[in-house]
C-alpha cells in the first residue's frame, strides 16, 4: 500500500513543477494567442540559472532566494524576446508567430550550452530539505512535500493577482478583446510585456523548483514542451485552474504509469488526454476557440487561391533539370538533391492539410519518420524487398493517421495543432523508449534499396518519379471537387455543415491522405540514407517542415518544393558550424521580422494600397 | 476640435473610405448618418487608430493624430463606445469600469463610479455582476459608461440605439443628452433621423464611403430629396 502512497505523493509534487510551467505557457496563450512553443526553453534557462545562483550553498535563504531570483531573471528575458520578438509579430499569421518562437528555442538552446556546457548538471539539494517525511507509512522525501505545498500557493497568488488587482482586470479584458482594450487608453505593449514576463516568470520557477529533484540539462526544453500542451490542452487553454487540475491527472497518470508499464509510461498520459478530449474538445475548462470569426484579411497567408493555375512551364523545366542531373555522376549532387526533393515533398504533404485544408500540424514528422521506422523495421526484422515496403511503409502511416486523425479532426485551430504534436511526441517516446524493438538512440542501420534501385542512378530516378507523381497527386486531389469541399470546410466550417458537406469526414481523409504520402516520403528519405534515428520523429523535424512552407510561402502550390530546396540546401551548409543552432535561429527570426507576410507576401495589399490611390490622385 | 482632412481606409484591397472629410467644434453634437455598411463604423475606426487610413489627416485640438496608436488617442481625449456593445463579459460591471479608467487630464475632472451610477441607475444594483449576465440595453449603458471613466472630451458613440426596444431607446436619448449637457463633445453614428433628430444639432450623410451631404439637423429635415436619397426610414 505505502509504495501507491509515495507514488501518489511524488506525482503530486511533479505536477507542481508542470503546473508552473503550464500555467505560464496558458496565460500568455490566454492574452497575446500566442502560442509560445519556446515555453519549454524558458523552463530550462530557469533551471541553469537557478544552479548558478544557488551554487552549493546551504543556506535556506540563498536557495529560495535563489529559486525567485531564478524565475525573476528567466522573466526579464522573456521580457527581452516578447520586446525584441513577439511584439513585432501580433498581427502576422499563427504560423510565422509559432516558428518565431521555434527560433527562440534553437537561440536559447545554443546560448545555454555555450554558457554551461554539454554536460548535464547535478541539482542543489534544498537546506533543511534533505530528508524524508513519514506519511501514511511510508517515506517521501521532504523536498517533494514542499513543491506539493508550493504549487496551490502559486495558485492562489495567480488568482490573487487576476481577479483582485486592476492589472488583473486589464488581463482578462485583453483576453476578450484586445482592441477595445486599446480604444480604452489601455498600452497593450506594456500589457503584454507584463504578460509575457508572469509566463516566463512561472516558467523559470517550474524549471529552478525542480532542479534539487532533476538538475539541468540540455534535453529539458523539448523535454517538457508535450506534457506543457498536454496539460494546457486538457485544462483548456487559458484557464489557470484548468491548468492545475490537468497537471495533477497528468503527473499522477505518469507517476502510476511508471508502476505499470515502466517502458511506455507516456503512453497512458496520451490516452487520458485522447478520452478527455472526446468528451470535452475544448479540454476540461476550456471555452470553444474558433477561427470563423476572423476576418478574412488575418488568415489570408494560409488560403491558397481558388483560380487554376495554368499548366506551368517551370514544372517541366524543373523536372527537366532534375533529369539531367545524374548524366554528371557527381556523387555528392545527387545525394544532395535526393535530399531536397524529398524533404520538399514532405514539406508538400503539409502545404496539403494546412493549405487548402487550413489544419496546421506540428507534429508532421510522426508520418515522416513513422513511414521511415516502418521501412527500417521490416527491414531489419523480416527482410522485407524494397518493392514491397514502399507500399508497406507508406501503408503503415496512412493507418496511423487514420487514427490520429480520428482525434485530431474534432479540434481546430492551436487545438488541433497541439494535438498533433502530442501524438508525434507520443510516438516519439515510444521509439526512444522502446530499445530493444526500435534500437533507442541508436536508431536502425543497415536499410539499402534492394533490387535494380540498388544502383544509386535508378534509386535517384525512381525519387524523382514517385515525387512528381505523388505531387502531381496532391494536385489534382486540390482541384478535385474533393479538393473544393476541402476548402470550404476550412474557410468557414459552420456555411460547409450547412450545406451538407460533413466537415470532420472531409478533414479526415485529407488527413489521411497526406500522412499516407508523407509515409512515402519518409520510406523513400530512409533508404537514401541507409539508416533513421529518433530524430526524424522528434518537434524539430516537424518544424522544418513548417519553416519550409514559411520560406517557400503557403499560398503557392509550389511553395513547399522552393522552400524545401532552400531549407535543406541551408542546413546542408549551415550545420558544418559550431553553433548552428544559434545562426540558424537568428536567421528565423530575422526573416520574419523582416517579411512578417512571408516572402511571398512582399506584394501585399499594402503596396497595392498605395499604388491605387496614387492612381486616383493623378 | 476635430478635424478629419481627406480621409482613405481599406480593408485589405478594398477600399471603403474615399476623401471623407468632417469638422466638429467643441460642444456640438454631430450625427454621422448613412445606411447599413456606408462606412459610418469604418469613420469612427478610422478616427480612433483601430484601422489605419491609407492617406488623409485627423487633428484632435490642433495635434495631428492619425498614425497614433489607439490608446495615446483615447488618452488623448477621445472616447470611443463600439457598436455590438463589446463588453468585457467575463467582468463585473465595476472591473469593466476599471478597466475603462484613465487619469484625468490637467485641469480636468475625475470620473468616479459613483458619479456614473447617477446617470446610469441600473447599473448600480448590479455592480458586481458580470456583463455577460446583463440585458442587451444594460450592456449598452455599461459601454457607454465604461467609456465615460476616460474623462474623455470628444465621445464617438457608434449606434448606440442598435437593437435596443423604443423604451430604452428613450432613456438612452435621455442619458445622451444629459451627457452632452456637460459640455462633452459627440459623434453620433446613426442609421435613420429619428433618433439623430433627439440630439444632433449638426449631421453628415455618408454614403459608399463619401460624405454626401453636410448641414444642420434643421435643414435636413426640411430635405425631402437628401433624406430619401441617402437614409431609410
Ligand atoms: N472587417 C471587414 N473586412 C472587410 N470589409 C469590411 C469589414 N468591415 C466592414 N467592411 C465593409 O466596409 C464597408 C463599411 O462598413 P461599416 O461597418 O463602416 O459600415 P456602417 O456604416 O457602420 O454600417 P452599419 O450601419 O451596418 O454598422 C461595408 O461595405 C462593409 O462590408
Ligand atoms: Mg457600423
Amino acid at each position: 500500500m505505502s509504495i501507491y502512497a509515495v507514488q501518489f505523493l511524488i506525482g503530486l509534487s511533479d505536477a507542481s513543477v508542470l503546473f508552473l510551467t503550464a500555467s505560464g505557457l496558458s496565460i500568455i496563450f490566454g492574452v497575446s494567442r500566442i502560442v509560445n512553443f519556446s515555453h519549454g526553453s524558458f523552463y530550462m534557462l530557469g533551471a541553469y540559472i537557478g544552479y548558478s545562483l544557488i551554487g552549493d550553498s546551504d543556506n535556506p535563504l540563498i536557495f529560495w532566494g535563489g529559486l525567485f531570483l531564478a524565475a525573476v531573471v528567466t522573466g526579464l528575458v522573456g521580457v527581452l524576446v516578447e520586446i525584441v520578438l513577439l511584439r513585432r509579430l501580433y498581427h502576422v499569421p499563427e504560423l510565422f508567430q509559432l516558428i518565431a518562437t521555434f527560433g527562440v528555442i534553437l537561440v536559447i538552446q545554443d546560448l545555454t550550452f555555450m554558457i554551461w556546457g554539454a554536460e548535464d548538471l547535478l541539482g542543489p539539494r534544498a537546506p533543511g530539505l534533505t530528508g524524508s517525511i513519514e506519511l501514511l507509512g511510508a517515506l517521501v522525501p521532504s523536498y517533494d512535500i514542499a513543491l506539493i505545498v508550493l504549487s496551490p500557493l502559486v495558485l492562489v497568488g495567480i488568482w490573487l493577482l487576476f481577479y483582485k488587482t486592476r492589472w488583473g482586470a486589464l488581463v482578462r479584458a485583453a483576453t476578450e478583446d484586445r482592441e477595445m482594450v486599446a480604444a480604452l487608453g489601455v498600452n497593450q505593449n506594456l500589457l503584454f510585456t507584463g504578460v509575457f514576463f508572469l509566463g516566463c516568470f512561472l516558467a523559470g520557477l517550474g524549471g529552478a523548483a525542480q532542479l534539487p529533484k532533476g538538475g539541468a540539462n540540455l534535453l529539458m526544453d523539448f523535454g517538457i514542451i508535450a506534457e506543457v500542451f498536454v496539460v494546457v490542452v486538457v485544462g483548456g487553454m487559458g484557464s489557470i485552474w484548468g491548468a492545475y487540475i490537468a497537471a495533477i491527472i497528468i503527473s499522477e497518470l505518469n507517476a502510476f504509469g511508471i508502476l505499470f508499464l515502466p517502458e511506455s509510461s507516456l503512453v497512458m498520459m496520451f490516452l487520458a488526454m485522447a478520452v478527455i478530449l472526446i468528451a470535452r474538445p475544448w479540454g476540461l475548462f476550456g471555452k470553444s476557440e474558433s477561427m470563423e470569426h476572423k476576418p478574412p484579411s488575418e488568415r489570408e497567408d494560409l488560403t491558397i487561391s481558388g483560380r487554376k493555375l495554368p499548366w506551368n512551364w517551370g514544372w517541366l523545366l524543373l523536372i527537366a533539370v532534375l533529369l539531367v542531373i545524374p548524366w554528371f555522376q557527381i556523387d555528392f549532387v545527387m545525394t544532395l538533391v535526393i535530399e531536397m526533393v524529398l524533404l520538399s515533398f514532405f514539406a508538400a504533404t503539409l502545404h496539403f492539410i494546412m493549405g487548402p485544408g487550413g489544419m496546421v500540424s506540428f507534429g508532421h514528422a510522426l508520418f515522416f519518420g513513422g513511414g521511415s521506422y516502418a521501412v527500417a523495421l521490416f527491414v531489419n526484422y523480416l527482410q522485407l524487398p524494397m518493392s514491397v515496403l514502399l507500399i508497406a511503409g507508406p501503408a503503415v502511416t496512412m493507418v496511423f493517421a487514420l487514427l490520429v486523425g480520428w482525434f485530431c479532426v474534432r479540434l481546430s485551430g492551436v487545438y488541433f495543432a497541439m494535438l498533433t504534436l502530442a501524438f508525434a511526441q507520443l510516438a516519439w517516446s515510444v521509439v526512444f523508449q522502446w530499445d530493444s524493438v526500435t534500437g533507442g538512440d541508436d536508431g536502425i542501420i543497415g536499410v539499402w534499396p534492394t533490387g535494380p534501385a540498388e544502383d544509386k542512378i535508378v534509386f535517384y530516378y525512381l525519387v524523382i518519379t514517385l515525387t512528381s507523381l505523388s505531387l502531381y497527386v496532391i494536385r489534382r486531389v486540390i482541384s478535385s471537387p474533393f479538393g473544393f469541399a476541402l476548402r470550404a470546410c476550412r474557410d468557414s466550417s459552420l456555411r460547409s455543415r450547412a450545406i451538407g458537406i460533413d466537415v470532420r469526414k472531409i478533414q479526415w481523409i485529407a488527413f489521411t491522405i497526406s500522412g499516407f504520402m508523407a509515409g512515402l516520403a519518409g520510406s523513400l528519405y530512409v533508404y537514401s540514407k541507409g539508416s533513421i534515428f529518433p530524430t526524424e520523429m522528434a518537434i524539430p523535424r516537424s518544424f522544418d517542415a513548417l519553416i519550409m512552407l514559411l520560406l517557400g510561402g503557403v499560398q503557392s502550390p509550389v511553395g513547399p518544393i522552393i522552400g524545401g530546396s532552400v531549407y535543406t540546401f541551408l542546413i546542408d551548409y549551415i550545420t558544418r558550424f559550431d553553433y548552428w543552432r544559434l545562426l540558424l535561429g537568428i536567421m528565423i527570426m530575422l526573416l520574419i521580422v523582416l517579411f512578417p507576410r512571408g516572402i511571398s507576401g512582399i506584394f501585399s495589399s499594402g503596396i497595392i494600397q498605395r499604388i491605387k490611390l496614387l492612381g486616383q490622385s493623378e | 476640435m476635430l478635424t478629419v482632412n481627406k480621409l482613405n481606409t481599406f480593408y485589405g484591397r478594398a477600399h471603403i473610405l474615399r476623401d471623407v472629410s468632417l469638422d466638429i467644434s467643441k460642444g456640438e453634437a454631430v450625427a454621422l448618418l448613412g445606411r447599413n455598411g456606408a462606412g459610418k463604423s469604418t469613420t469612427m475606426k478610422s478616427i480612433m487608430g483601430l484601422l489605419k487610413p491609407a492617406s488623409g489627416l485627423v487633428e484632435f485640438e490642433g495635434k495631428t493624430i492619425s498614425g497614433l496608436k489607439s490608446y495615446h488617442i483615447s488618452r488623448l481625449g477621445i472616447g470611443y463606445v463600439p457598436e455590438e456593445r463589446r463588453v468585457f463579459a467575463g467582468l463585473s460591471v465595476l472591473e469593466n469600469f476599471a478597466v475603462g479608467k484613465q487619469k484625468p487630464r490637467q485641469g480636468g475632472m475625475e470620473q468616479t463610479p459613483e458619479n456614473l451610477f447617477k446617470l446610469f441607475p441600473n447599473l448600480e444594483s448590479m455592480k458586481d455582476r458580470p456583463a455577460s449576465q446583463m440585458s442587451g440595453g444594460e450592456q449598452q449603458m455599461l459601454t457607454i459608461a465604461r467609456t465615460l471613466m476616460g474623462n474623455p472630451k470628444l465621445l464617438l458613440l457608434d449606434e448606440p440605439s442598435e437593437g435596443l426596444a423604443p423604451l430604452i431607446v428613450e432613456e438612452m436619448a435621455r442619458t445622451i443628452l444629459q451627457l452632452k449637457s456637460t459640455g462633452i463633445t459627440l459623434i453620433l453614428s446613426e442609421q435613420n433621423l429619428r433618433f439623430a433628430n433627439l440630439i444632433a444639432d449638426k449631421a453628415y450623410i455618408i454614403e459608399k464611403g463619401e460624405i454626401r451631404y453636410k448641414g444642420t439637423m434643421d435643414d435636413l429635415n426640411n430635405n425631402a430629396e437628401v433624406r430619401d436619397a441617402y437614409l431609410t426610414l
